[in-house]
């Protein structure tokens, strides 16, 4: 015999403050609401953000004099393979759809919670679970994984570090990615508000929404990828064995393919909060709304073409070499499409300079550089110089860093208000940012010079040659983490002593600013009906 | 887009579910007989064929696609078409080196 | 504007978004078999003549009854919900108890022909597999990855067909819903009650001074359990076993009839 109150709550009421079956901790971690599961994955995606950022503040450290200064070069190995494990898996892929794109894709829509809110939960649980599977590594005989975070076969195999172990922990995690993909797809299809067509929808919907079939399309494959790495050692199925007669560049093959799309889940739902912040601060309608929303399809489509420019010097056959150098120019074209756009927007706009606006304008600047030195990589002759060095690592750090985190950063700034209903102190911000600015190009653009003039990835030791830029780009690093933690201070400052926000503090025209801040828990008192595009301003500066 | 909560239902027939069970254990038998006559060259194309032959039949009607609206359609496209792809453009290396 | 029903039991079914979400999640199950497809469309281009050689030792006969096994599983579970949409209670039980029995006798199968392989030393790392030839070594560990992880999924799918099942055989069961509305929401409601397609009498105005109001539905015990959640988990049920039919329509002739 069940028994259901109707509980219809109080219209006061937001999400923070509603009483449901659970209490304390427990009306978090088995909420179904999409509100507070972007915040559970907010706390526990910061929570490894921090803790991947210091793993990187030792890396730096033990590089501040050649031969061992902390460490020995077993631990580095392990230090690098789990600060790449961490931001990669845990940190970036999730990143932006699992935070900003959980707690406001059903609110842009005009819905009340995604398509399979249990599902969603799912996805947070599944989420801790390969994190915890992740660090269990840890505490076993063999230990953290110490192959890079691309377990590339052989050594994948033949190592005794607790590779089964961390490498099924990345299954899980792609099946919680997964499972977030397939409800947003399921979401914008199914669940829009009356009157919410297609080219109505936010330009951040547009890009959660290419990138969730990519996750949908791409992460399988390295999930099987990763399980015949556990076939292979646990039953010796030797797949990738030479001795028995396999191919270690299939392992690539089959890795990359995911791989390289995952970095396209981590940029597309960047360049989708930059689209969205820079019309509010212009105060006018984004320019080219069709162009941004075709690009990040195009993007998506692109993007799983060109997978094997990361195995250019690998053995593959020179025609692949060739087709893939080729296709990987043409990536750049939509992404320019979105720069050109989002400049043309800021173009005779009335400019209010904000903390979101900042950090949107750096990331684009970042990204670009990264951009840049990306093309520099896809030009084979160039490839051959640079691949392992250290100018690869500072192409992804400018591209994923400064692409994707600073404009998750700047999403975590535009939206705060609406998510806490607070407002953080802007000059702490400010400062925070200045620091940031400054570490970030001293220590990649460090890693940059050092690496086109030939330091390799992953050593653990260097030559006097490359000394003074290690020095520079470690302390660098230092200005960097500074700016993080005076960032993140800030904002759990303004969490519990920040002063209240209005419903629009930013004058912000897409539908969640047209209700509450916090919003209500079925995000709507009415469900809205949409009767126009989403960057409309009525005092329109055309 | 709002939707109703008891929409059509709509079954697609005993009868034609068993007439396509019948076309699939056909196509099995000529595709166990076809492989035991010996033309190396075309032999995979062939049972590649009859392979996408069977599961068109059970895609469209034992799982209903040809029945669906558009969007699924499309879902199943993306899916072969990325297959395509990614098997496709892997071939340019392992077959030219 | 919802009935006390909807209101009362929260019920609210997306029927095309439900299976939305299972074809989209079918697609990651394609892509997961995709990888290792790729991995023996890349090897056998390299090692022809042994995979030739190596598909000698599988037993065609086994194989195609394993095919034929699996092609029927699929047109019970699809008559079985034919059978639920037309509100058959009993014929859709019994396919569905069918399809999961298929499904078992094609586990039989694979375990008796996996067995007579390890028995003869051809199972991943022995010794007599790896004394071969370099083409056949990885073609068994194809074999054996393939069909496991497909094995795997039968597995799986057999499950989940047994859960529904049960859903579906399920006694009906008295449902007491007491609710304690707030009043603004069903003020002005009315309790409603039809008899056939006719009239409907209109039991009580609901005013102010009710605090609390108590609906008891009853299921007919001969159609419970065949309403549309059910359907839909069937058909979902359903989707998923097809696809592991499909996976094996191919499985079979790549390993099977390359000779």
């Amino acid at each position: 015999m069940a028994s259901h109150a109707i509980d219809v709550h109080d219209a006061q009421e937001n999400y923070l403050e509603v009483k449901g079956r659970w209490s304390g901790i427990f009306a978090w971690i088995f909420s179904t609401d999409h509100k507070r599961i972007g915040i559970l994955y907010l706390v526990s995606i910061a929570a490894f953000f921090i803790t991947a950022a210091t793993i990187g503040i030792f890396m730096r450290l033990e590089q501040l004099t050649m031969g061992p200064t902390l460490m020995s070069p077993d631990t580095y190995n392990r230090l690098f393979t789990l600060h790449g494990v961490i931001m990669i898996f845990l940190f970036i892929i999730p990143g932006i759809p699992a935070i900003l794109g959980n707690f406001l894709l059903p609110i842009q829509i005009g819905a009340k919670d995604v398509a399979f809110p249990r599902l969603n939960l799912l996805s947070w649980w599944l989420f801790m679970i390969g994190a915890i599977l992740a660090l269990l590594t840890l505490f076993l005989p063999g230990g953290l994984p110490d192959t890079g975070w691309t377990f590339y076969a052989p050594y994948s195999v033949r190592t005794g570090s607790e590779v089964s172990l961390a490498v099924f922990a990345a299954f899980v995690l792609g099946f919680s990615s997964i499972l977030t993909g397939l409800n947003f797809i399921t979401t914008v299809h199914r669940m829009r508000a009356p009157g919410m067509s297609w080219f109505r929808l936010p330009l951040f919907v547009w890009a959660l929404y290419a990138t969730a079939w990519v996750q949908i399309l791409a992460t399988p494959m390295v999930g099987i990828t990763l399980l015949l790495i556990i076939f292979e050692r646990i039953f010796n199925i030797g797949i990738f064995n030479p001795a028995q007669g396999g191919d270690p560049i299939l392992y690539q093959h089959l890795f990359w393919i995911y791989s390289h799309p995952a970095v396209y889940i981590m940029i597309l739902p960047g360049f989708g909060v930059i689209s969205e912040i820079i019309p509010t601060f212009s105060r006018r309608t984004i320019f080219g709304y069709k162009l941004i929303a075709f690009s990040s399809l195009s993007i998506a489509i692109f993007g799983s073409l060109v997978w094997a420019h990361h195995m250019f010097v690998s053995g593959q056959s020179d025609l692949a070499n060739i087709i893939f150098s080729f296709l990987t120019f043409f990536v750049a074209i939509p992404t320019a499409i979105k720069v050109f756009n989002w400049v043309a927007t800021l173009y005779k706009g009335s400019i209010r300079f904000e903390p979101p606006l900042l950090f949107v304008l750096s990331s684009i600047f970042l990204f670009s550089i990264g951009g840049f030195t990306g093309l520099m990589q896809a030009t084979l002759p160039i490839n051959v110089h640079i691949h392992d060095t250290y100018f690869v690592v500072g192409h992804f750090h400018y591209t994923m860093f400064g692409g994707t985190i600073w404009a998750l950063i700047a999403g975590i700034l535009y939206w705060f208000p609406k998510i806490t209903g607070k407002m953080y102190n802007k000059k702490w911000i400010y400062w925070a940012w200045a620091l940031m600015f400054i570490g970030f190009n001293t220590l990649y653009g460090a890693m940059m010079y050092m690496g086109w003039k030939g330091m390799p990835r992953r050593y653990y030791d260097h030559l006097p040659e490359f000394h003074t830029d290690h020095v520079i780009a470690t302390v660098g690093s230092w200005f960097l983490y500074t700016g993080i933690l005076i960032l993140v201070g800030t904002l759990l400052y303004a969490l519990y002593r920040g002063a209240k926000a209005e419903a629009n503090p930013w004058g912000g025209t897409t539908l969640e600013w047209k209700t509450s801040s916090p919003p209500p828990l079925e995000n709507f008192e009415k469900e809205p009906v949409v009767e126009h595009e989403p960057y409309y301003h009525e005092e329109a500066i055309r | 887009m709002s939707h109703h909560s008891h929409e059509e239902v709509h079954g697609v027939g005993y009868g034609i579910l068993v007439l396509i069970w019948l076309g699939l254990v056909v196509l099995t038998g000529i595709t166990v007989v076809v492989s035991g006559v010996h033309i190396p060259a075309i032999a995979v194309l062939v049972a590649l064929l009859i392979a996408a032959t069977k599961s068109t039949l059970v895609v469209n009607y034992f799982m209903h696609l040809k029945y669906e609206s558009r969007i699924f359609k499309i879902i199943l496209i993306m899916g072969i078409v990325t297959i395509a792809i990614f098997i496709g453009l892997t071939f340019f290396d392992v077959l030219f080196r | 504007m919802k009935n006390i029903r909807e209101i009362a039991l929260e019920e609210h079914h997306d029927f095309v978004g439900a299976k939305m979400g299972m074809w989209l999640f079918l697609l990651t199950e394609l892509i997961l078999f995709t990888g290792m497809f790729l991995l023996y469309s890349m090897y056998r281009i390299r090692y022809a003549v042994d995979f030739h050689n190596a598909a000698m030792e599988l037993d065609v006969v086994i194989g195609t009854i394993n095919t034929l096994v699996l092609l029927t599983s699929s047109l019970t579970v699809a008559l079985g919900i034919e059978a639920l949409k037309r509100r058959n209670r009993k014929l859709a039980k019994w396919m569905v108890m069918l399809t999961v029995l298929f499904a078992l006798t094609f586990l039989v199968n694979k375990y008796f022909e996996w067995s007579a392989k390890i028995h003869h030393g051809i199972f991943p790392g022995a010794d007599e597999l790896l004394s071969r030839s370099q083409g056949e070594i990885i073609y068994f560990n194809l074999y054996y990855a393939m069909t496991g992880l497909h094995g795997l999924h039968v597995l799986i799918g057999m499950g989940i067909l047994l859960w529904v099942y049960f859903l579906i055989a399920r006694k009906p069961s008295e449902k007491v819903v007491v609710a304690s509305p707030n009043v603004a929401v069903l003020q002005g409601a009315k309790l409603v009650a039809t008899k056939g397609e006719q009239e409907a009498w209109v039991f009580e105005e609901i005013g102010d001074d009710v605090s609390e109001v108590e609906v008891i539905v009853k299921k007919d015990p001969q159609k419970a359990g065949i309403d549309l959640p059910n359907i839909i988990k069937l058909e979902n049920a359903g989707l998923y076993w097809h696809l592991v039919d499909i996976i094996w329509i191919f499985l079979f002739p790549l390993f099977y009839l390359i000779t």
